[in-house]
Protein backbone atom coordinates (compact mmCIF):
# COMPACT_ATOMS: atom_id res chain seq x y z
CA UNK A 1 0.00 0.00 0.00
CA UNK A 2 1.18 3.61 -0.78
CA UNK A 3 1.43 5.95 1.29
CA UNK A 4 -0.76 8.65 0.99
CA UNK A 5 0.86 11.64 2.08
CA UNK A 6 3.59 10.94 -0.24
CA UNK A 7 1.69 12.43 -3.15
CA UNK A 8 1.35 16.28 -3.13
CA UNK A 9 -2.19 15.68 -4.96
CA UNK A 10 -3.41 13.18 -2.41
CA UNK A 11 -6.38 15.69 -0.41
CA UNK A 12 -4.49 14.11 2.70
CA UNK A 13 -0.93 15.90 1.44
CA UNK A 14 0.06 18.37 4.32
CA UNK A 15 0.24 20.61 1.21
CA UNK A 16 -2.67 19.58 -0.90
CA UNK A 17 -4.32 22.52 0.41
CA UNK A 18 -1.53 25.13 0.06
CA UNK A 19 -0.38 23.92 -3.63
CA UNK A 20 -3.91 24.96 -4.76
CA UNK A 21 -5.03 27.80 -2.65
CA UNK A 22 -2.60 30.88 -1.60
CA UNK A 23 -4.15 33.24 0.70
CA UNK A 24 -2.63 36.24 -0.98
CA UNK A 25 -3.18 35.45 -4.39
CA UNK A 26 -6.06 33.52 -4.43
CA UNK A 27 -6.28 30.10 -6.34
CA UNK A 28 -2.88 28.91 -8.02
CA UNK A 29 -4.73 26.97 -10.70
CA UNK A 30 -7.68 28.29 -12.89
CA UNK A 31 -10.32 26.42 -10.81
CA UNK A 32 -12.44 25.55 -13.71
CA UNK A 33 -9.48 24.75 -15.76
CA UNK A 34 -10.35 21.31 -13.18
CA UNK A 35 -13.82 21.18 -15.00
CA UNK A 36 -12.50 21.71 -18.98
CA UNK A 37 -14.38 24.93 -18.15
CA UNK A 38 -17.65 23.79 -17.10
CA UNK A 39 -19.26 25.49 -14.41
CA UNK A 40 -22.70 23.87 -14.94
CA UNK A 41 -23.50 19.94 -15.79
CA UNK A 42 -25.75 17.71 -17.67
CA UNK A 43 -26.82 16.46 -14.58
CA UNK A 44 -27.65 19.53 -12.67
CA UNK A 45 -24.42 18.64 -9.80
CA UNK A 46 -23.67 22.15 -9.94
CA UNK A 47 -27.19 22.69 -8.01
CA UNK A 48 -26.54 19.59 -5.35
CA UNK A 49 -27.54 20.35 -1.80
CA UNK A 50 -24.32 21.42 0.48
CA UNK A 51 -25.50 18.22 2.98
CA UNK A 52 -26.23 15.94 0.35
CA UNK A 53 -24.89 12.66 1.25
CA UNK A 54 -22.26 11.31 -1.49
CA UNK A 55 -21.37 7.82 -1.71
CA UNK A 56 -19.37 5.55 -3.79
CA UNK A 57 -21.32 2.56 -5.68
CA UNK A 58 -19.71 -0.80 -4.48
CA UNK A 59 -21.17 -1.73 -7.76
CA UNK A 60 -20.10 0.44 -9.80
CA UNK A 61 -17.47 -1.40 -12.77
CA UNK A 62 -14.23 0.11 -13.00
CA UNK A 63 -14.08 3.44 -15.19
CA UNK A 64 -12.34 2.70 -18.79
CA UNK A 65 -9.49 4.75 -18.44
CA UNK A 66 -7.65 6.61 -15.71
CA UNK A 67 -9.22 9.51 -13.94
CA UNK A 68 -8.43 13.36 -14.45
CA UNK A 69 -6.43 13.30 -10.65
CA UNK A 70 -9.04 15.63 -8.55
CA UNK A 71 -11.66 13.49 -9.43
CA UNK A 72 -9.86 10.58 -8.43
CA UNK A 73 -9.08 12.14 -5.25
CA UNK A 74 -13.09 12.80 -4.48
CA UNK A 75 -13.41 9.00 -5.59
CA UNK A 76 -11.15 8.16 -3.11
CA UNK A 77 -12.57 9.79 0.04
CA UNK A 78 -15.93 8.63 -1.10
CA UNK A 79 -14.93 4.87 -0.94
CA UNK A 80 -14.03 5.45 2.75
CA UNK A 81 -17.35 6.07 3.94
CA UNK A 82 -20.55 8.36 2.94
CA UNK A 83 -19.79 12.21 3.59
CA UNK A 84 -21.64 15.52 2.66
CA UNK A 85 -20.67 17.50 -0.19
CA UNK A 86 -19.34 20.09 1.84
CA UNK A 87 -16.84 17.70 3.63
CA UNK A 88 -15.61 16.45 0.28
CA UNK A 89 -14.65 20.32 -0.77
CA UNK A 90 -13.27 20.90 2.68
CA UNK A 91 -11.14 17.34 2.54
CA UNK A 92 -10.50 17.91 -1.51
CA UNK A 93 -9.08 21.87 -0.28
CA UNK A 94 -11.20 22.03 -3.62
CA UNK A 95 -13.29 24.86 -3.78
CA UNK A 96 -17.33 23.95 -3.81
CA UNK A 97 -18.25 24.99 -7.03
CA UNK A 98 -15.53 22.67 -8.28
CA UNK A 99 -16.82 20.07 -6.52
CA UNK A 100 -19.65 19.87 -7.44
CA UNK A 101 -19.35 19.87 -11.23
CA UNK A 102 -16.56 16.85 -10.77
CA UNK A 103 -19.38 14.82 -8.49
CA UNK A 104 -21.99 15.19 -11.81
CA UNK A 105 -19.02 13.93 -13.87
CA UNK A 106 -18.38 10.83 -11.20
CA UNK A 107 -21.99 10.19 -10.72
CA UNK A 108 -22.58 10.01 -14.68
CA UNK A 109 -19.59 7.99 -14.96
CA UNK A 110 -21.84 5.45 -12.31
CA UNK A 111 -19.11 5.41 -10.09
CA UNK A 112 -21.22 7.30 -6.66
CA UNK A 113 -24.65 8.10 -5.66
CA UNK A 114 -25.87 11.24 -3.89
CA UNK A 115 -28.84 11.49 -1.94
CA UNK A 116 -30.16 14.93 -1.59
CA UNK A 117 -31.41 15.78 1.36
CA UNK A 118 -35.34 15.62 2.16
CA UNK A 119 -36.03 19.68 2.57
CA UNK A 120 -37.97 22.40 0.79
CA UNK A 121 -35.58 25.66 0.13
CA UNK A 122 -34.57 27.75 3.06
CA UNK A 123 -36.94 26.03 5.45
CA UNK A 124 -35.45 23.96 8.66
CA UNK A 125 -35.93 20.07 9.32
CA UNK A 126 -36.57 18.96 12.05
CA UNK A 127 -35.59 15.02 12.57
CA UNK A 128 -37.26 12.93 15.14
CA UNK A 129 -37.19 13.50 18.85
CA UNK A 130 -35.28 10.60 19.82
CA UNK A 131 -32.73 11.53 17.11
CA UNK A 132 -32.18 14.80 18.82
CA UNK A 133 -31.97 13.62 22.32
CA UNK A 134 -29.34 11.36 21.02
CA UNK A 135 -27.15 14.61 19.60
CA UNK A 136 -27.64 16.30 23.00
CA UNK A 137 -26.38 13.46 24.65
CA UNK A 138 -23.44 13.09 22.47
CA UNK A 139 -22.64 16.75 22.77
CA UNK A 140 -22.73 16.22 26.61
CA UNK A 141 -20.68 13.93 26.49
CA UNK A 142 -18.12 15.28 24.45
CA UNK B 1 -9.94 34.28 8.80
CA UNK B 2 -6.82 32.06 9.86
CA UNK B 3 -7.17 28.20 9.13
CA UNK B 4 -4.72 26.53 11.05
CA UNK B 5 -3.81 23.18 8.92
CA UNK B 6 -3.06 20.85 11.69
CA UNK B 7 -6.63 21.02 12.25
CA UNK B 8 -7.62 18.52 9.57
CA UNK B 9 -6.18 15.98 11.10
CA UNK B 10 -9.82 14.17 11.37
CA UNK B 11 -10.89 14.33 7.69
CA UNK B 12 -9.99 10.64 7.23
CA UNK B 13 -13.14 10.17 10.11
CA UNK B 14 -14.94 7.13 8.48
CA UNK B 15 -18.67 7.47 8.39
CA UNK B 16 -20.90 3.71 8.31
CA UNK B 17 -23.39 3.72 5.45
CA UNK B 18 -26.71 4.82 7.71
CA UNK B 19 -24.89 8.14 8.54
CA UNK B 20 -26.70 11.19 9.37
CA UNK B 21 -25.61 14.51 9.18
CA UNK B 22 -27.31 17.62 10.47
CA UNK B 23 -26.94 21.04 9.96
CA UNK B 24 -26.29 24.09 12.18
CA UNK B 25 -25.79 27.73 11.72
CA UNK B 26 -24.02 30.47 13.68
CA UNK B 27 -24.39 33.98 12.74
CA UNK B 28 -24.26 37.12 13.77
CA UNK B 29 -22.26 40.51 12.86
CA UNK B 30 -18.79 40.44 11.57
CA UNK B 31 -16.22 39.74 13.83
CA UNK B 32 -18.35 38.45 17.04
CA UNK B 33 -16.46 35.10 17.47
CA UNK B 34 -18.09 32.94 15.39
CA UNK B 35 -15.14 31.66 13.71
CA UNK B 36 -13.96 31.03 17.73
CA UNK B 37 -17.62 29.82 18.86
CA UNK B 38 -16.53 27.05 15.46
CA UNK B 39 -13.39 26.57 16.29
CA UNK B 40 -13.66 25.70 20.24
CA UNK B 41 -16.14 23.04 19.96
CA UNK B 42 -15.14 21.14 16.63
CA UNK B 43 -12.83 20.44 14.07
CA UNK B 44 -12.78 23.32 12.27
CA UNK B 45 -11.58 22.83 8.18
CA UNK B 46 -11.53 25.41 5.64
CA UNK B 47 -14.59 25.52 3.24
CA UNK B 48 -14.34 27.92 0.25
CA UNK B 49 -17.38 28.63 -2.46
CA UNK B 50 -17.29 30.93 -5.39
CA UNK B 51 -19.72 32.92 -5.53
CA UNK B 52 -21.16 35.52 -8.62
CA UNK B 53 -20.71 38.86 -7.88
CA UNK B 54 -23.57 40.81 -7.14
CA UNK B 55 -24.80 44.39 -7.92
CA UNK B 56 -24.71 44.87 -4.53
CA UNK B 57 -20.66 43.39 -3.89
CA UNK B 58 -19.82 46.18 -7.02
CA UNK B 59 -18.68 48.87 -4.80
CA UNK B 60 -16.87 46.56 -2.48
CA UNK B 61 -15.03 44.90 -5.04
CA UNK B 62 -12.92 47.08 -6.77
CA UNK B 63 -13.31 45.40 -10.42
CA UNK B 64 -11.17 48.15 -12.48
CA UNK B 65 -9.21 46.49 -14.52
CA UNK B 66 -10.50 42.77 -14.23
CA UNK B 67 -13.41 43.70 -16.13
CA UNK B 68 -14.03 39.56 -17.03
CA UNK B 69 -14.28 39.26 -12.97
CA UNK B 70 -17.27 37.39 -12.37
CA UNK B 71 -16.98 35.32 -9.08
CA UNK B 72 -15.62 35.91 -6.07
CA UNK B 73 -13.79 33.52 -3.53
CA UNK B 74 -16.00 33.21 0.08
CA UNK B 75 -14.39 31.66 2.51
CA UNK B 76 -16.83 30.27 5.42
CA UNK B 77 -16.04 28.68 8.83
CA UNK B 78 -16.91 25.19 8.67
CA UNK B 79 -16.60 22.60 11.57
CA UNK B 80 -17.86 19.12 12.16
CA UNK B 81 -18.54 17.24 15.00
CA UNK B 82 -18.58 13.59 14.89
CA UNK B 83 -21.15 12.42 17.71
CA UNK B 84 -20.99 8.70 16.56
CA UNK B 85 -19.79 6.72 13.27
CA UNK B 86 -23.38 7.07 12.10
CA UNK B 87 -23.96 10.88 13.71
CA UNK B 88 -22.60 14.43 12.86
CA UNK B 89 -23.22 17.49 13.63
CA UNK B 90 -22.05 20.45 11.04
CA UNK B 91 -21.41 23.69 11.99
CA UNK B 92 -21.34 26.40 9.24
CA UNK B 93 -20.67 30.36 10.43
CA UNK B 94 -22.64 32.37 7.91
CA UNK B 95 -20.34 34.94 6.13
CA UNK B 96 -20.79 38.46 8.25
CA UNK B 97 -20.24 41.02 5.59
CA UNK B 98 -23.67 41.72 4.27
CA UNK B 99 -22.30 41.78 0.68
CA UNK B 100 -22.65 37.62 1.08
CA UNK B 101 -26.09 37.68 2.16
CA UNK B 102 -26.77 35.32 -0.85
CA UNK B 103 -24.78 32.34 0.84
CA UNK B 104 -27.48 32.15 3.41
CA UNK B 105 -30.50 31.28 1.68
CA UNK B 106 -28.18 28.08 0.80
CA UNK B 107 -27.07 27.39 4.11
CA UNK B 108 -30.95 27.70 6.21
CA UNK B 109 -32.00 25.01 3.62
CA UNK B 110 -32.82 21.62 5.56
CA UNK B 111 -30.48 23.69 8.77
CA UNK B 112 -31.86 21.87 12.36
CA UNK B 113 -31.25 25.21 13.29
CA UNK B 114 -28.91 28.80 14.04
CA UNK B 115 -27.01 30.59 17.03
CA UNK B 116 -27.35 34.10 16.54
CA UNK B 117 -24.01 35.19 18.28
CA UNK B 118 -24.26 38.71 19.31
CA UNK B 119 -21.95 41.18 21.18
CA UNK B 120 -23.75 43.72 23.79
CA UNK B 121 -21.24 46.66 22.67
CA UNK B 122 -22.52 46.40 19.01
CA UNK B 123 -26.03 44.68 19.70
CA UNK B 124 -27.67 46.20 16.13
CA UNK B 125 -24.60 44.03 14.58
CA UNK B 126 -27.44 40.89 15.11
CA UNK B 127 -30.82 42.41 13.75
CA UNK B 128 -29.98 40.99 10.42
CA UNK B 129 -29.60 37.10 11.55
CA UNK B 130 -32.54 37.45 13.99
CA UNK B 131 -34.69 38.96 11.78
CA UNK B 132 -33.24 36.56 8.86
CA UNK B 133 -34.67 33.43 11.18
CA UNK B 134 -37.71 34.37 12.61
CA UNK B 135 -39.02 35.67 9.17
CA UNK B 136 -38.50 32.11 7.78
CA UNK B 137 -39.25 30.34 11.01
CA UNK B 138 -36.12 29.03 11.43
CA UNK B 139 -35.21 28.12 15.06
CA UNK B 140 -32.13 29.63 16.41
CA UNK B 141 -31.05 31.06 20.00
CA UNK B 142 -29.13 33.95 20.71
CA UNK B 143 -25.86 33.42 22.17
CA UNK B 144 -24.25 36.39 23.67
CA UNK B 145 -20.46 36.55 23.80
CA UNK B 146 -19.04 37.99 27.04
CA UNK B 147 -15.52 38.71 25.60
CA UNK B 148 -14.17 39.64 29.29
CA UNK B 149 -16.57 37.40 31.38
CA UNK B 150 -18.07 40.21 32.84
CA UNK B 151 -21.84 40.43 32.10
CA UNK B 152 -23.02 43.87 31.76
CA UNK B 153 -26.48 43.00 31.00
CA UNK B 154 -28.84 40.29 31.70
CA UNK B 155 -30.23 37.95 29.07
CA UNK B 156 -33.36 39.55 29.93
CA UNK B 157 -32.41 43.37 29.01
CA UNK B 158 -30.91 41.57 25.47
CA UNK B 159 -34.27 39.78 24.86
CA UNK B 160 -36.15 42.85 25.42
CA UNK B 161 -33.46 44.83 23.57
CA UNK B 162 -33.56 42.46 20.16
CA UNK B 163 -37.46 42.37 20.60
CA UNK B 164 -37.03 38.75 20.77
CA UNK B 165 -40.10 36.32 21.33
CA UNK B 166 -40.52 35.16 25.01
CA UNK B 167 -39.72 31.75 23.46
CA UNK B 168 -36.24 32.82 22.10
CA UNK B 169 -33.50 31.13 24.51
CA UNK B 170 -31.00 34.14 25.54
CA UNK B 171 -27.83 32.95 26.85
CA UNK B 172 -24.58 34.54 28.11
CA UNK B 173 -21.46 32.07 26.77
CA UNK B 174 -17.50 32.89 26.16
CA UNK B 175 -17.00 31.22 22.59
CA UNK B 176 -13.15 30.38 23.81
CA UNK B 177 -14.50 28.12 25.84
CA UNK B 178 -15.24 24.70 24.86
CA UNK B 179 -17.61 23.53 27.75
CA UNK B 180 -19.31 27.02 27.30
CA UNK B 181 -19.42 26.55 23.57
CA UNK B 182 -20.85 22.99 23.74
CA UNK B 183 -23.64 24.32 25.99
CA UNK B 184 -24.81 27.10 23.51
CA UNK B 185 -25.03 23.58 20.90
CA UNK B 186 -26.94 21.78 23.50
CA UNK B 187 -29.50 24.92 24.25
CA UNK B 188 -29.88 25.07 20.80
CA UNK B 189 -30.74 21.66 20.04
CA UNK B 190 -33.00 21.82 23.28
CA UNK B 191 -34.97 24.51 21.88
CA UNK B 192 -35.21 22.62 18.43
CA UNK B 193 -36.46 19.82 20.55
CA UNK B 194 -38.99 22.09 22.33
CA UNK B 195 -40.97 22.87 18.59
CA UNK B 196 -43.99 21.46 17.90
CA UNK B 197 -43.29 18.74 15.29
CA UNK B 198 -46.78 19.41 13.76
CA UNK B 199 -45.45 23.00 12.79
CA UNK B 200 -44.55 23.61 9.40
CA UNK B 201 -41.08 25.53 9.67
CA UNK B 202 -41.59 27.35 6.27
CA UNK B 203 -45.06 29.20 7.10
CA UNK B 204 -43.57 32.45 7.37
CA UNK B 205 -42.54 32.31 3.92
Amino acid sequence: MTDPNAHPDHPDHPDAWTDRYDDEAGPLVRLYAMTAGRARTANGAERVDLMAIVRARPDAAPPPGPLPPEQRDLLALCTRGPRPVADLASDSGLPLGVVRVLLGDLTAAGLIAITPPDAAPQTSTRPDAHLLREVIHGLRAL
Amino acid sequence: MAYAHSDRVDSTADFTADFTALKLLIAGGFGVGKTTLVESVSEIRPLRTEEQLTEASRPVDDLQGVSTKTTTTVAMDFGRITLRTDLALYLFGTPGQDRFWFVWDELATGCLGAVVLADTRRLADSFPAVDYFESRNIPFIVAVNCFDGIRTHTPEAIATALDLSTTTPVLLCDVRDRDSGKDVLISLVEHVLAQDPGTAWDQGR
